[in-house]
């Protein structure tokens, strides 16, 4: 797409651009062409939204970064101006403390915090190694071509999830069947309300319990909250259904799109699957986080002060998109930014977002990471796409950008 | 140089462990604690790292 004409992007409203806006076919891992020309030529823009709305994008690095840290913002989807999603659904609603503001929800993270601190999180690497192992023995032992979304890269999140939270072995049947049609396209709406409500269920159920007798988990420790009046038995659901809900597409996207990437960059897979090296494999990992970015609908805010930002004043209700993939790619901070290079120190990348609602679960995502980059290429150094890139479906208008399904062989 | 960590700002990614190994470190919560105030230059470019990539603005250096 061409780019549009510097000098005539704002003001009169009909050449206010809509965002989303496309990607270029040739390019799936690339953001819009158009975000590029936006982070080049207008880098602060109005820009129009489904619902009619026009708040700012944002697409430079440093300006995504001073907002999304910036107090005088509101991730509260009720405030003033926010930019909402569209949803098939009809809404996307209140996912727990991510869409509440500090004060509240500095509280009410601070009491799942625990697990995710480093130490913790490299403590559940065996438990990770050993899920990633047996899951690629039950690939090599099954028919060819598998689809590497549906055989690995969504099992194993959901996996670790139950290992985190405590969900019961004799339970995970239940659980993976259920998180499983909760993300899957061909659900219809119905389905998938049904299967959160199952989950959200069942994990009450099992908060109950854990409040009546405690174990050595995260769902135990949300009881606990419970038990001392800080939470109630709803919120405590909520609490751990985020958790389910922001750790398991999210890191299968990464794992199957990150996959895909590699096998069209084979100097850049060659890299990974001759190595043992922890160092470049967490450099890999940082690496594909930039280069690939996910969440493509941007972390998105209201303004409730007016603040002055790149000569320009964004009032108070306003809306504001910080679209982190184009800020990845931005060459004053990344340079060659559209070149996958696992070797670059790509360590102050956003894709987890910045500012107080940062990822949560960033530590656990990364070791995951690690651990499948680390291992799925090196147990099957000769896997290969079965299907043409062009004939790839890629989730370009689902919430969480990445593939629907990767059928490979070796 | 002496580093200061703002404890209440912190929101527990954890990046400065990542970062500065030898001068961070979290609590049972996940909050950030300085295991050493005072930097040693070999330390300087890895603290200059986590100051990058806290989220929170939680954590800077200051001459003596």
């Amino acid at each position: 797409m061409a780019p549009t004409q510097a000098g005539t992007m704002p003001e009169a409203p009909d050449t206010v651009p809509e965002f989303p806006m496309p990607r270029d076919a040739r390019c799936p891992f690339d953001p819009p062409p158009a975000l590029k020309a936006l982070q080049e030529e207008a880098p602060l823009t109005k820009v129009r939204l489904w619902d009619g709305s026009e708040p700012w994008l944002v697409t430079r690095y440093a300006d995504q970064r001073a907002l999304l840290g910036d107090p005088r913002v509101s991730a509260d989807t009720d405030s003033p101006g926010y930019p909402t999603k569209a949803s098939p659904e009809g809404g996307e609603g209140k996912l727990s403390f991510i869409m509440m503001d500090d004060p509240e929800h500095a509280r009410l993270r601070r009491m799942v915090t625990a697990p995710f601190a480093i130490k913790r999180v490299e403590a559940m690497r065996p438990a990770v190694q050993r899920i990633v192992d047996s899951l690629i023995d039950d690939m090599l032992a099954g028919p060819q071509p598998v689809d590497l979304v549906e055989a690995f890269a969504l099992p194993l999140p959901s996996l670790v999830i139950c290992e985190l939270l405590g969900v019961p072995y004799a339970d995970h049947e239940f659980f993976q069947e259920n998180t499983k049609t909760m993300v899957r396209r061909t659900a219809t709406p119905e389905q998938r309300g049904a299967a959160v409500r199952e989950v959200a269920g069942y994990l009450a159920g099992v908060i109950g319990k854990r409040i009546a007798e405690p174990q050595d988990d995260l769902l135990s420790s949300i009881a606990g909250r419970v038990t001392a009046g800080e939470l109630t038995h709803q919120e405590a659901t909520e609490m751990a259904l985020l958790l389910l809900i922001a750790g398991h597409e999210t890191t299968a996207n990464m794992i199957a799109l990150g996959t895909l990437a590699l096998l069209q960059n084979p100097d850049q897979l060659a890299l990974l699957r001759d190595t043992d090296d922890p160092k470049l494999v967490s450099s890999a990992v940082e690496e594909l986080l930039r280069y690939l970015h996910i969440t493509h609908l941007g972390r998105r805010r209201a303004v409730t002060e007016d603040i002055e930002i790149g000569g320009q004043v964004i009032k108070a209700g306003d809306g504001i998109i910080m679209v982190n993939e184009i800020g990845n790619r931005d060459a004053e901070v990344f340079p060659d930014p559209d070149r996958l290079d696992l070797r670059r120190d790509a360590r102050r990348h956003v894709a987890f977002g910045f500012g107080v609602h940062q990822c949560l679960g960033q530590p656990l995502a990364r070791m995951e990471l690690q651990v499948v980059y680390g291992t799925l290429y090196r147990r099957i150094p000769t896997l290969k796409a079965a299907c043409a890139i062009e004939d790839v479906k890629f989730k370009n208008d689902a919430f969480v950008y990445g593939v629907h399904e990767l059928p490979v062989a070796w | 140089m002496k580093v200061e960590l703002e404890a209440d700002k912190c929101v527990a990614s954890g990046q400065c462990v990542l970062a500065a190994m030898e001068v961070f470190d979290q609590d049972d919560d996940g909050i950030a604690i300085l295991l050493d105030e005072q930097v040693a230059d070999g330390q300087l470019d890895d603290v200059r790292e986590a100051i990058a990539v806290c989220p929170a603005a939680a954590i800077r250096l200051v001459e003596q």
